[in-house]
């Protein structure tokens, strides 16, 4: 990453006249009978220039990948189908197409890239091959000239060593290098227009802020139109010339990235701006006389070596790891994928055995306590999981899951059930909605009665991890707003892991930055925000996505 | 936010008959196979004669309005006979499938959940499965001597370990789901998190496991029986039957061919009712195959 300067000013580039890439045009595609609504899209209108991205951003449901997909003529044919509206694509319309004349166009003249780079290579092949692939199908080139293709695309797209990276197979690289041979596939043939599903949402943020940097530079280099699908305004402000919002199928507001951003007109839009935390931490009271609830002293987990027959490889997930959360303060772990922070999440609430280290809630040591022992300090420390969709068990009711814990503690089945009424209540739910099993709720909902069934046990210590980044970002303001009511009003000391800074700047007292299973630096939220003194800290706030714009205000009111 | 409602919630609760709605195989499956256990149940109703009962005047009968399926070479009635095999079959497929699902829940489970179980219990798993079925049954029945009883306990063993491997794979995948987690940070005994939480999830493959089992217990019944490692030979199996009718193959086909025909039908029933349960319990392996 280089320094400090902001991804911003797709916006000082005269509007003049582009030639235009795409147009489409009151596009309604029908949902199958018995779906929520009547059309996945409805009236869809939009435009992409040459040299121009176009983020379409909306929240889970609203269509932007249907329209992303119905471009591409990639929709299951039976259950989605379009029903009204043109795809203008240079000038013909796509949706009169046959498929095969679809597919000779797919990869030549339009091309996209998707969310999760693993699942869209293929595992078997080499990614020299899967490169050369695209070229086979649409060229004749002989081996030679297909291989200088490759070495080319490769080479522009930033991989290092393309020569000795030709063989490798796609396990092999990481997660950004995947996502490069996918634009490299993408982008080799020089289409016109490259759409892309949500590209960067399954990546770390520093190889997130790369891979836009990526993307925009291939796309002014070439005169690429990008259709750019993304639910993130952070991103959206670093990419997109103009932006398109959606919501429940339909296009709410479009216009500049600028205009939108900064004066959006629809009251949704206003909302969805709203949502997104800001970066800029509020100020908060330090609690420096409140008791301890959770300490670790020198904690660590190292996995492998066990090996019965062979020496397994070790890896040290976390290592030294010391933290002390009071009574009625957050305390935030940030850090990218595998940097440790949801290991250190697990061992406090003993999912896994920590190797190394001590764990103290109040003054009892637990890091290395039988099971049976354990039990009765179980209730202390609870857990709310990432995925809504997994936490909570379908066969069984809202309400079976919430009194499973109390019960396991000798309380009657109906002072439990009393209970867990009035937790649904608390969490902002009907209470008679525990009859109901978890496919009844949405995903924001689903985290609320986890949080419920958390607070069932009236713990001390209640651990968030990564709890609101499945969610959509209004649905995350709620959600984050709960947790923060829920601290107060019962004096949580909150354990809060995530690797968004943006939630971290808004909810955590302090902050520990992880990386590579070691904590780099550790202070106050507004020290650390403020003035990052490790390298790492600063190339990370640096990646962090839109800090040009000050998004949020929700929190701000408070 | 806007929300889902209860539309989803009528789903779920429906009888196990609209588990085939929409599979005309699985329905033709379950079609026959209510037929061969009604004529199991209802064989001495069905049967127009003695199964067993020695008749040498009418030996070797052509199929007719008296012998509707002909006769053997000691005079028995083979349409009484197919009838009443059915009960050896069906006794044997269900029995077999049921020991070794209950069994293998039990074994699998304890492997699945508990870790430093695990490797020491599919070793042993392994060893079974290289057991011969055959071998073990003539192994079995050389001690014992042949019943049905030895036929179905040497036929199930080396199914247990299958079911094992299924169970496990399935105890070990759900385990990981953040809902089991949930359930231990909340202090649930182990037995609990098996029996709410995780059992519920192995019941689908388990079903559609016991089907293949309930058909190759069948088929393993009758080819044992054949070589006379199986039922006693005065017991109408239908294994029995094709063995002892196959010297008068070229005189009186029809004491082979019956039995043959009702084995046959019959485990195909079996499969393909197998198959449509997979289809609607396991989409996913579906896909794969």
């Amino acid at each position: 990453m280089t320094g400090g300067a902001p991804m911003t000013g797709p916006t000082n580039g005269p509007m003049t006249e582009r030639r235009t890439v795409l147009d489409v045009r009151g596009l309604t595609v029908r949902l199958p009978d018995g779906a929520d609504r009547r059309h996945a899209v409805e009236d869809v209108s939009l435009t992409v220039g040459a040299g121009e991205i176009v983020c379409i951003v909306g929240e889970s449901g609203s269509g932007k990948s249907v329209t992303a997909f119905t471009v591409m003529g990639l929709l299951p044919k039976q259950q989605l189908r379009p029903v009204a509206g043109q795809i203008l694509f240079e000038g013909a319309d796509l949706l009169t197409k046959s498929a095969a004349e679809l597919r000779a166009m797919r990869g030549e003249r339009l091309s996209m890239i998707f969310q999760e780079p693993m699942t869209a290579l293929n595992p078997v092949m080499t990614v020299g091959d899967q490169i050369g692939e695209v070229l086979d199908i649409h060229t004749s080139l002989d081996r030679g000239e297909r291989e200088q293709r490759v070495l080319e695309i490769m080479d522009l797209v930033r991989l290092p060593d393309p020569k000795a990276m030709l063989n490798a197979y796609p396990h092999q690289l990481s997660g950004g290098q995947r996502q490069r041979i996918m634009i490299a596939c993408a982008l080799v043939l020089d289409p016109a227009l490259l759409i892309a599903d949500e590209p960067t949402t399954a990546l770390d943020v520093t190889t997130q802020a790369q891979i836009l940097k990526l993307i925009k530079e291939m796309q002014e280099r070439r005169g690429t139109g990008v259709l750019f699908i993304t639910h993130d305004f952070g991103v959206v402000a670093d990419i997109a010339d103009r932006v398109v919002v959606m919501q429940r199928g339909r296009v709410v507001e479009s216009g500049t990235a600028d205009e939108i951003l900064r004066r959006p007109s629809h009251p949704y839009t206003q909302m969805l701006i709203g949502s997104v935390p800001s970066l800029h931490p509020p100020a908060r009271a330090p609690l420096h006389h409140a008791p301890v609830a959770l300490e670790t002293r020198g904690l660590g987990k190292t996995y492998g070596g066990g090996g019965f027959f062979r020496k397994d490889r070790t890896v040290k997930a976390a290592t030294d790891v010391n933290l002390v959360v009071r009574k009625g303060e957050t305390l935030g772990i940030v850090g990218e994928s595998g940097s440790g922070k949801s290991t250190v999440a697990r061992c406090v609430v003993r999912l896994i055995d920590p190797t190394e280290g001590e764990i103290y809630l109040h003054d009892a040591e637990v890091a290395k306590l039988s099971a049976s022992l354990l039990r009765k300090h179980r209730k202390r420390v609870q857990i709310v999981f990432q995925d809504p969709y997994r936490s909570l068990n379908p066969r069984q009711t809202v309400a079976e899951s919430i009194i499973e814990g109390p019960m396991n503690f000798g309380v009657s089945r109906a002072d439990a059930l009393a209970k867990a009424r009035e937790l649904m209540t608390l969490v902002g739910l009907e209470p008679d909605a525990v009859d109901r099993y978890p496919h009844q709720f949405s995903g924001g909902q689903r985290q609320r009665i986890c949080i419920a069934r958390a607070l069932a046990m009236e713990p001390d210590v209640l651990i968030a991890d990564e709890a609101v980044s499945a969610l959509d970002v209004s649905v995350q303001a709620q959600v984050l707003e709960l947790l923060d009511d829920v601290r107060k009003r019962f004096n949580l000391a909150v354990l809060f892991i995530t690797h968004d800074l943006r939630v971290a700047a808004q909810i955590c007292d302090r902050i520990m930055v992880m990386h590579k299973g070691k904590v780099v630096e550790e202070g106050s939220t507004a020290e650390v925000f403020a003035n990052p003194r490790e390298d790492y800290t600063k190339a990370l706030f640096d990646a962090a996505p839109g800090r040009g714009y000050e998004f949020g205000g929700v929190r701000a009111a408070e | 936010m806007t929300e889902q409602t209860s539309s989803a919630g009528s789903r779920r609760r429906s009888g196990p008959w609209s588990l085939l709605a929409g599979h005309p195989i699985g329905i033709i499956g379950a079609a026959v196979m209510i037929v061969v256990v009604a004529a199991a149940i209802l064989a001495p109703l069905l049967g127009t004669s003695d199964p067993i009962a020695l008749n040498p005047v009418n030996r070797l009968k052509h199929p007719s309005e008296l012998f509707w399926l002909g006769t053997d070479m000691y005079g028995r009635d083979v349409w009484s006979r197919v009838v009443y095999g059915a009960r050896v079959s069906l006794t044997v497929g269900v029995s077999a499938a049921a020991l070794s699902v209950v069994f293998g829940l039990l074994i699998g489970m304890v492997a699945g959940y508990v870790r430093w179980l695990d490797g020491i219990v599919m070793r042993v798993m392994d060893g079974l499965m290289a057991i011969p079925g055959i071998l073990l049954a003539i192994a079995l029945v050389s001690l014992s001597g042949a019943s049905i009883v030895t036929v179905i306990i040497a036929i199930t063993i080396p199914e247990i370990p299958r079911v094992v491997r299924l169970v496990r794979s399935v105890v070990l995948s759900v385990r990981e789901e953040p809902y089991v987690e949930a359930a231990i940070s909340v202090a649930t005994p182990v037995t609990k998190i098996l029996r709410k939480h995780i059992l519920p999830n192995t019941i689908p493959p388990l079903i559609v496991q016991a089907t293949y089992v309930c058909a190759s217990a069948m088929l393993t019944e009758s080819f044992l029986s054949f070589l006379g490692a199986g039922t006693p030979p005065e017991v109408p199996s239908w294994g029995n039957m094709m063995a002892e009718g196959r010297l008068f193959f070229p005189l009186a086909p029809w004491i082979v061919l019956f039995p043959g025909v009702a084995l046959a039908l019959t485990i195909l029933a079996v499969n393909v009712l197998g198959d449509a349960l997979r289809d609607k319990l396991d989409p996913k392996l579906a896909r794969r195959i």
